[in-house]
């Protein structure tokens, strides 16, 4: 217990003050590993707490996928040597009041959350989760598609418009492009590339393509 | 309290027992990476230090040790140092859950798939921090190449993944390779063998996908910078990953520590043997590979990872569990 107790401090400590390097550090690149760090760490509480699963989609997901793109998109957009002037300006930014109204309004979100799990824990009522003694995996398995299938559909649909959204802001069409096609590739024959001339003396032959 | 150390003192018994054979292996599996490719070409390949030049690998690693590790002026010094660190780390934690027999694993954990799954996406850090640190030209090109190529094939391993899951009914390794004895997946399963196994060649940054690294073009990509001690930690940790994904593949395809046949002459042989026998088939087809074919080009690359295998694969999901659905062959909790 006591072991159990001094790696939950590590990892939260650790979750805390990356979350906290993220948005002091100096360096965007570093903002972004600090930003992986914290991911790690929490889904290494998730693991002890002994959603399994969780941790694992959550490092998949998060770390493997998603702050890559982060990290390529920071790095392309070479905004390394960008120094964050938050601590050092003399005047206020004027960001910091919407910042803070939004994350006054993602604390009431969680006060409200966690005081419906916690003083009401039958809130959710669901047959299928009445089931013990099953791994995680299992009993989501059993929830996401029969009593949550229209929430997942909704936010499949919900990622899919941003994904065609995006591309659709970000697409344009290029003239003179040349683009490789393997099917024509392919399917030229010998008659098509290759023509037998005879060529008379001294006259030399007209081509035509 | 004494208790405490006595079950650590165990745990890192059994931790140094499987990672000193897996490093001793990655040396040796180099020096039959270079022997194949030799012998693919008609050369002799290492053949000098000690028995048909075995030692090779340990006189390079020597080599290694004593040379300079120069660290770039102008790099980003502690990213710089933590890139190969983070590559070899990862690659040596994932063995963690690796089955050798029923009883011999060091982590028997209900995720154990996805934990291989995450720790080898997770892989593409090691390169990154490397190409960004180094604050050049040529290893930034090669880090942006292979982070765009690992995140596109991690999509259709994840796929086929999920086709030999709907198979088993469990993440646990041990469970996929017991649902094997009846018959390996690899019968039923063919093309998603197939199309693992062209995924696991550029996951791990092999040739005909090694663009990150395309000596060509990129001079070394990502490992440009890199000297000494950091430039064979990135080494053997590319080796590692490499064996993993061999283990992978004959875990998910080719029934793990399980024999061919359960009779008489096969079923006596040790059962971690088989599984280091498939690991060394398949290490062999991808040294072959590397022997024998030509580089791909980037967008035929990104091609073949996007618009052929991912669509085949989830066509071949639906396939798979129409199948089981019809013939009421889904595996019971």
């Amino acid at each position: 217990m006591i072991a159990h107790a001094i790696f939950f401090y590590i990892f939260s400590f650790i979750a805390v003050i990356s979350a906290i390097m993220v948005t002091v550090s100096k360096n965007t690149v570093h903002s972004v590993f600090f930003l992986i760090l914290d991911f790690i760490s929490i889904s290494c509480l998730f693991i002890m707490i002994g959603a399994e699963f969780l941790g694992m989609i959550m490092l998949i997901v998060y770390v493997g996928a998603v702050a890559v793109l982060f990290l390529f998109v920071v790095m392309m957009l070479n905004v390394a040597h960008q120094k964050n002037t938050f601590f050092k300006s003399t005047h206020g930014s004027r960001h910091i009041p919407i910042g803070l109204l939004v994350s006054l309004i993602i604390f009431f979100e969680l006060v409200i959350v966690v005081g419906g799990w916690k003083y009401k824990p039958d809130l959710i009522n669901s047959i299928s989760l009445k089931i013990s003694e099953v791994s995680n995996t299992h009993s989501i398995g059993y929830v996401l598609y029969t009593d949550y299938i229209h929430l997942f559909q909704l936010s499949g649909m919900i990622l899919l418009v941003a994904m065609i959204g995006a591309i659709i802001l970000t697409y344009r069409k290029r003239e003179g492009l040349k683009r490789q096609s393997y099917f024509s590739q392919i399917s030229r024959e010998k008659s098509d590339g290759v023509n037998l001339v005879d060529v008379e003396k001294n006259k030399g032959v007209k081509i035509d393509v | 309290m004494q208790d405490y150390f006595i079950i650590l003192a165990s745990e890192i018994y059994k931790i140094l027992f499987l990672l000193i054979p897996v490093l001793v292996t990655v040396a040796m599996i180099v020096w039959l990476d270079r022997r194949v490719w030799a012998f693919v070409q008609k050369r002799r390949g290492p053949n000098v230090v000690g028995p048909f030049g075995l030692l090779q690998s340990l006189a390079d690693a020597l080599k290694y040790i004593f040379k300079e590790i120069i660290i770039p002026a102008s790099s980003n010094k502690v990213i710089f140092i933590l890139a190969p660190i983070v590559t070899m780390t990862l690659a040596l934690i994932a063995w963690a859950v690796i089955p050798f027999s029923d009883e011999f694993v060091l982590a028997d954990i209900n995720v154990g798939i996805l934990y291989i799954f995450a720790v080898s996406s997770l892989g593409v850090y090691g390169i990154i921090m490397g190409g960004w640190a180094s604050n050049s030209k040529y290893p930034f090109l090669g880090s942006i190449r292979s982070a765009a190529q690992m995140v596109s094939y991690e999509v259709s391993i994840g796929v086929i993944i999920i086709n030999v899951l709907l198979c088993v009914g469990s993440l646990n390794l041990s469970d996929i390779v017991l649902a094997q004895e009846k018959i390996w997946f690899v019968i039923p399963l063919f093309p998603m063998f197939v199309i693992f196994f062209i995924s696991a060649l550029a996951e791990t940054n092999r040739p005909p996908f090694d663009l990150p690294e395309a000596e060509a073009e990129l001079v070394a990509g990502y490992q440009t910078e890199y000297s000494g001690m950091m430039y064979a930690m990135f080494w053997l940790g590319e080796y590692a990953n490499i064996l993993l994904m061999c283990a992978l593949g004959s875990i998910l395809f080719l029934g793990g520590w399980l024999s061919p046949i359960n009779m008489y002459p096969f079923n006596i042989v040790p059962s971690p043997l088989w599984l280091i026998l498939k690991i060394l088939f398949l290490f062999i087809l991808f040294a072959l590979v590397k022997a024998i074919v030509p580089r791909y080009r980037y967008d035929q690359l990104m091609k073949l990872g996007w618009k052929i295998f991912l669509p085949f694969s989830l066509i071949w999901v639906v396939l798979t569990a129409g199948y089981l659905m019809y013939f009421d062959l889904l595996p019971t909790v």
